[in-house]
């Protein structure tokens, strides 16, 4: 059928600039870019430019310009371009239409109208170069009591005490599987979490085992709804067992991993076929109640001899804190919710665009719920979904998390552009594929390194605002609401993030 | 040896060591002159072999009993033993590419505009060579660890 669709993006080249060297034919796996031998001439094709980027930042002479296409229909404001193409593409093939990363719609950003506080005379802020600030956060459950014994001069806990995770700084990688990306991708994250003091999740498609004994003791290994990978090995080589119920860009919906992804290695990772679709259910079949949820949970303790804290994860929607305070009461010991904004490798885009609840509401209502109900020290939280800057993690933190999940923000330090082509498996950055050619443009050396850069720049500016505020270490931070104020949020929106207004 | 060596596992084929090896050896040191404007162009000394997926760029290897020497007919190539670098002298090369043939890594390239060979000279003048300085994914890295 002849399409009736727009390009997306204008490639511009300046031909003063252009010394056809052929970077940019190769680097592009859209096919953009093509040298004519005949004519010694580069030519550029847009229609299939997906914005990522890559051209441009190869291009060793910055010959090279991708902006968005100017060509527009009438502007519209209820139907924008964005509708219309959608639209005709549907008309044109009658699928739902995909798309990858996370939710790109106006959505108000409650990170962006929250402000912090800072200590003016009447208390004194610290300064974190010279004096030492506390990131490190345990993840799991806590005593209702604390009971000590004292001998003489050794004092010793009685309380029996559950598995608690130490993390040196409150941000974690997020559930990324080996297969939806690059083993690239996913080694650096396991790298770069070892170095650093932290924690990667190994998503649903499990540990491979050349990995578990370096680093497993980095892992949060994930039980979802197709179960890819998990056996007693993979659940026991890890620091934490998650399981995944749902995730901030579909909830409600289960994943597809197209059997051409599926090579030897992922297929024996997953415990699959070689070549089989690998399909996720979209609820677990074996958990239709809170009831069933405990079942699974205790399954995992009994199989990981209480040694571990389970982790639950669901998506951010409407009656989130019940569902949280359910998910407690049934035994998990860490709650991670993931919102609105959440990344996907893959997802209808009707559902990544209006499905779920934007985490600051979900993170706040979740935090108040549990204690009101007394039950919050029985659970750590961890907030995910579009966390962009460390400003964001201490927000988050001031909300009551107990640390966030970085997904999107940890695919940008390694080169990820958000062109939201991840379901094609053609990523130009080496990072959402596993065509060879690509995945090898991510060394896993680089990348990682990238990764441990950003941790430690978000570490420090956290410290410092920290230090701003008069506190000492990010356990005095959480859940204090009184270091925040909202700035252009309706009274609604205060009463449910439970922060006062700026002035007030 | 002294030599560059090649991470194929990280090597994503982009030709960047060849564009900027012909930086290295121009006149002006300038990517936009040396393409645009110098006439004769530097020939690359390095060349990305190609069987994709699998990408490799190929240097001399400054090898301890290398070919090359062996079979260049007017001395222009020879090892130092100093250094242990395979050196070539233009002024004597008589462009009879016997050294291209002797070469078993095909690491010798012709200059057919001069009538020349050109081989990678690990960019003696500059320190680090050019192309390991330029490789934007680490594929490359300077070895030298000769002891003579």
């Amino acid at each position: 059928m002849f399409s009736h669709l727009l390009p997306e993006f204008l490639v511009e080249r300046r031909s003063d600039r252009c010394i056809k060297c052929r970077v940019c034919e190769r680097q592009c796996p859209n096919g953009v870019h093509h040298y004519d031998t005949e004519l010694d001439l580069m030519f550029s094709d847009e229609s299939p430019c997906v914005g990522c980027q890559r051209c441009v930042v190869f291009c060793p002479t910055n010959a090279l310009s991708v902006y968005p296409h100017p060509t527009t229909y009438r502007p519209n404001a209820s139907w924008t371009r964005e509708k219309l193409q959608d639209l005709k593409k549907q008309a044109e093939t009658g699928g739902v239409i995909l798309t990858g990363s996370g939710n790109d719609k106006p959505y108000r950003i409650y990170w962006d109208h929250l402000v912090l506080n800072a200590s003016q005379v009447t208390n004194p802020s610290i300064d974190p170069l010279r004096e030492p600030m506390e990131l490190r956060t345990y993840l799991g459950r806590k005593p209702d009591t604390l009971e000590v014994e004292v001998c003489g001069d050794k004092v010793s806990i009685t309380s029996r005490l559950s598995p608690n995770v130490p993390v040196e700084t409150p941000i974690l990688f997020s559930a990324m599987s080996y297969g939806a990306i690059s083993y690239q991708a996913f080694v650096s994250l396991a790298m770069a979490a070892k170095e650093f003091g932290t924690l990667f999740n190994t998503g649903e498609g499990g540990l491979p085992r050349e990995m578990r004994e370096k680093f497993g003791q980095n892992a949060i290994v994930q039980c979802a709804s197709g179960r890819f990978g998990v056996d007693p090995e993979y659940l026991n080589s890890a620091a934490v067992v998650e399981i995944k119920i749902g995730q901030g860009a579909k909830p409600g919906i289960g994943g597809h991993l197209p059997g051409e992804k599926v090579a030897a290695n992922i297929a024996l990772t997953r415990m699959i076929p070689e070549g089989t679709d690998a399909l996720s259910p979209a609820p677990q079949h074996d958990i239709y109640s809170i009831e069933d949820l405990s079942m699974l949970i205790y399954a995992l303790k009994e199989a990981t001899n209480y040694e571990k804290p389970v982790s639950v994860k669901i998506a951010a929607v409407h009656n989130v804190a019940a569902i949280a305070s359910g998910i407690v009461r049934a035994g998990a010991d860490i709650v991670a919710i993931d919102g609105l904004r959440g990344g996907t490798g893959a997802a209808p885009k009707a559902i990544r665009d209006n499905v779920g609840i934007p985490i600051e509401l979900a993170l706040a209502a979740v935090d108040r719920r549990l204690r009101e109900e007394g039950i919050r020290h029985k659970c750590s939280i961890i907030a995910a979904s579009g966390v962009r800057c460390s400003a964001d993690v201490i927000k988050a933190i001031a909300l009551g998390a107990d640390a966030v999940y970085i997904g999107s923000a940890a695919l940008v330090a390694m080169g990820c552009t958000l062109c939201q082509k991840c379901y094609t498996g053609k990523c130009a950055w080496g990072i959402c594929t596993q065509d060879p050619y690509l995945t090898r443009r991510l060394n896993p050396e680089i990348a990682s390194q990238r990764l441990v850069n950003l941790l430690r720049g978000w570490s420090h500016e956290i410290k410092e605002m920290l230090g701003g505020m008069g506190i000492n270490a990010i356990e005095s931070l959480r859940g204090n609401r009184e270091h925040l104020r909202g700035v252009g949020l309706e009274g609604w929106e205060l009463d449910v993030l439970g922060v006062k207004g700026a002035g007030e | 040896m002294p030599r560059v060596v090649v991470k194929p596992e990280v090597c994503i084929g982009c030709h960047l060591c060849e564009v900027w090896c012909v930086v290295a050896h121009s006149r002006s040191k300038n990517i936009l002159k040396a393409f645009l404007y110098e006439t004769p162009r530097p020939v690359p000394r390095v060349v990305v072999e190609e069987n994709l997926p699998f990408t490799l760029p190929v240097h001399c290897r400054h090898c301890s009993e290398p070919s090359c020497v062996e079979a260049c007919i007017s001395g222009a190539l020879y090892r130092d033993p100093l250094t242990g670098r395979v050196e070539h002298d233009a002024g004597r090369c008589v462009g009879c590419y016997s050294c291209v043939m002797a070469c078993p890594y095909g690491a010798v390239v012709m200059d057919e505009v001069n009538r020349k060979i050109a081989r990678c000279d690990l960019c003696k003048e500059m320190g680090e060579p050019t192309c390991v300085k330029q490789c934007p994914n680490r594929a490359l890295v300077y070895q030298d660890s000769f002891t003579s």
